[in-house]
């Protein structure tokens, strides 16, 4: 009992981040229909970045938790978006009328760029960073235990919030329904005088961010990363993003704590060697049995 | 596009420089200019500025040639340019009937004269050329994104290596039992899949190839997870290639030759080599039948052929089992010449590399894919001090060839058709 409610607690908190992540390949998917290979490894970046804000601060005597936390938070979010951009400046505008199959494999190289150019930079060799909150809740149920600690809570209320300010966005403020406008028809939407280029550009910054956000809570918690992590927590967040439905921003949020349950619950009782198996697994029969996903509408062919 | 000669705008390209700047030492300022080391790290400003000034230096190249008369006419090239197929004239002899032969000869004699370092070098080349073709089956003919295609790599190769220690089955058995596993296994992941949308395909594939990895690397009691498995030798009628054998004569003894270990590497090349050049043929007689125009006539619109009749399941269906089972081959003849096989072979780098070679040497040309199959993998052998950068050069590969020129470095040629004199009209 106490260990099924441990890996609940484990997974709400990974299953909010993948949500985070799930959010920059729904809305790409939503506006352009591209499936944006290099998000993970804009995310893999970003817990470079995390990394390095936090030396830098501390380098400049820094070192009380909220100026640092706070200073990482705006460095890492500021750089990403940057990458956001830069990337779907250098490697997808340029192809915005080509074929599906060649903006997919454009993605595919600047998921390899990205890689390797931080593994030249920065080496190949596992990286960390120190371990910022310590301390925990302790709640005693029956025999057992279950311990929630300061920085799983701290993970919570940042993702939360963040896909909060997000939808706030999204719904209410004028650059929102800019975006939605173009999701919905982006011939349309130019005619009626939005700059489209500049809307997607817009939606890339902010799957970039909402990935830094994404990057700098995982690395804080686990400390450790490299330059291959983004690739398997990005096909992670994509299964998040299906399974809530692509193109649905409540959806990303919903599959990625879905996903991020059911792989704790997995990893806990039956095998935590096949977990990444479990979880390609659930992607392959999402698609196959359910394309649309939970909160998706049915994609409709059109001539 | 404006006739009179306009000045160039030197002030509008050197705003371009500076925000160019200004964005390249974000994003390179931070990763490259702090390097980590442990909980500390070090300033790297040099290579910064290095990589900003050419950043900048580029952007202002650029800006300045977009400006020029002879600028402005290459872009205008670039906006409408239209590399499709060409096609030749009817009765149009190619040349090619003169230089295949003269290939074929060449390939049979490479074993003979070059070293045993250059023989594996080419033998893995060809192994590349195998992989590349049913990859380009799958990507360049159909259209159909694979990104595990590793997958079935990695089903032949194990396949090779546990059929031998499990069943006794040895190359000659396996090499058409696997490639017949990996069609069949092409089948149960493509039938449901590829009745949606292209692009949930890659994803699919995607995790299919890594489900194989992890199952490779964690089922330990039957695939011996990384330390990997030994895969046997082809025999010749039974003969061996060992120094010594179990049971009947090993070849050198039967010939009388001294023991050399680079038999095993010309017999295996010989074999290779006969099997690339029949899949050669196979394809290219496959793209003129019906259904290699089929495949072509999906890729480039699904929505029509539909509604002309074709059953698309049942065209890509046949085109993604065909490519597996390629991949099944080569993964028998990866497998016989290491004669070891573990997980750490089929990564997701190996199918990013081979759809590299798909991509360089175009979309559905079957000599690009040869040519682009032997520079990818016998260059990086010899380039060995830039092998930190061979990812990269992937990767920058990958988007310039899509910007530049989506339909790879070699254009597809077909033959043009005429009516027959007598024929209706």
């Amino acid at each position: 009992m106490d260990i099924i409610l441990q890996q609940l607690v484990n997974g709400l908190t990974l299953g909010s981040v993948y949500g985070l992540i799930a959010i920059g390949y729904t809305m790409v998917y939503g506006i352009i229909g591209m499936i944006n290979f290099a998000h993970g490894d804009v995310y893999m970046v970003s817990s470079y970045l995390t990394a390095i804000a936090i030396a830098l601060l501390s380098y400049f005597g820094l070192e009380s938790f909220p100026i640092i936390i706070f200073g990482t938070l705006i460095f890492t979010i500021v750089v990403t978006g940057a990458y956001g951009w830069v990337i779907e400046r250098v490697a997808y505008r340029p192809l915005r009328n080509s074929s599906r199959l060649a903006v997919l494999i454009s993605a595919i190289g600047m998921s390899l760029i990205l890689q390797n150019y931080v593994q030249i930079a920065q080496g190949a060799r596992q990286q960390g960073v120190p371990t910022m909150l310590t301390g925990a809740i302790r709640l005693d149920i029956g025999d057992g235990f279950v311990q929630i600690t300061y920085m799983k809570l701290f993970i919570l209320f940042v993702a939360f919030l963040g896909m909060g300010v997000l939808t706030y966005i999204i719904q209410k403020t004028k650059l929102g329904r800019m975006c939605r406008a173009t999701q919905q028809d982006r011939k349309m939407a130019s005619i009626l005088g939005i700059n489209t280029d500049r809307i997607i550009s817009a939606v890339f910054v902010i799957g970039a961010t909402m990935a830094a956000l994404a990057g700098v809570l995982i690395t804080l918690d686990y400390g450790a990363f490299d330059f291959y992590v983004g690739f398997i927590i990005g096909i992670k967040a994509f299964t998040a993003a299906v399974l809530g439905g692509i193109g649905s921003l409540p959806g990303a949020m919903l599959g990625g704590v879905i996903l991020g349950l059911s792989e704790a619950l997995f990893a806990g009782l039956i095998s935590s060697d096949y977990k990444d198996v479990f979880s390609f697994s659930l992607l392959v029969i999402i698609l196959i049995f359910r394309p649309s996903g939970l909160l998706g509408k049915p994609e409709v062919e059109k001539v | 596009m404006s006739q009179q000669t306009k000045g160039i705008n030197i002030v509008s390209a050197l705003k371009d420089t500076v925000i160019a700047g200004l964005l390249s030492l974000i994003i390179f300022g931070p990763v490259v200019g702090v390097l980590l080391d442990g909980y500390d790290f070090t300033f790297q400003g040099a290579d910064v500025a290095f990589i900003v000034s050419i950043v900048m230096a580029g952007r202002f190249a650029i800006s300045i040639f977009s400006q020029t008369e002879f600028g402005e006419a290459f872009l205008y090239r670039q906006a409408t340019k239209d590399d499709g197929v060409v096609v030749t004239a009817p009765g149009y002899k190619s040349r090619m009937r003169f230089i295949i032969p003269i290939m074929i000869v060449v390939g049979l004699l490479v074993p003979f004269i070059a070293s045993k370092y250059v023989l594996t070098v080419v033998i893995l080349g060809l192994i590349y050329v195998l992989l590349g073709l049913g990859l380009n089956i799958v990507v360049g003919l159909a259209g159909l994104l694979d990104l595990g295609f590793v997958g079935f790599y990695a089903i032949g190769a194990y396949g090779l290596a546990l059929g031998y220690e499990n069943l006794g089955l040895g190359f000659w058995s396996m090499l058409p039992l696997a490639a017949i596993m990996a069609a069949v296994a092409g089948a149960i992941l493509g039938f449901p899949v590829l009745r949606m949308h292209g692009d949930y395909l890659a994803i699919v594939t995607l995790g299919f190839g890594e489900i194989i990895r992890l199952v490779l690397t964690n089922w330990t009691s039957f695939t011996h997870g990384p330390n990997g498995i030994s895969a046997p030798l082809p025999t010749l009628f039974g003969l061996e290639f060992k120094r010594r054998s179990r049971e009947g004569t090993p070849f050198h003894e039967f010939f009388g030759l001294p023991y050399d270990s680079a038999y095993k590497y010309i017999f295996i090349y010989l074999i290779l080599l006969l099997v690339v050049l029949a899949v050669l043929y196979i394809k290219h007689r496959l793209t003129r039948m019906p259904i290699g125009r089929a495949w072509e006539a999906l890729r480039e619109d699904e929505i029509a052929c539909r509604s002309l009749g074709l059953n698309h399941v049942l065209v890509k269906l046949s085109a993604f089992m065909l490519g597996a089972s390629t991949g099944g081959l080569a993964g028998v003849f990866f497998a016989t010449y290491q004669g070891f096989v573990n997980p750490s072979s089929f990564t997701f780098f190996e199918s990013a590399l081979i759809l590299a070679i798909v991509v360089l040497g175009g979309m559905g040309s079957t000599i690009g894919v040869v040519i682009a199959a032997f520079v990818l993998t016998v260059l990086p052998e010899m380039l060995r001090e830039f092998a930190d950068y061979r990812v990269l050069m992937f990767g920058i590969l990958m988007v310039v060839m899509m910007v530049w020129k989506p339909r790879g470095l070699v254009r597809v040629t077909r033959t043009g058709f005429a009516t027959r004199k007598g024929s209706a009209k």
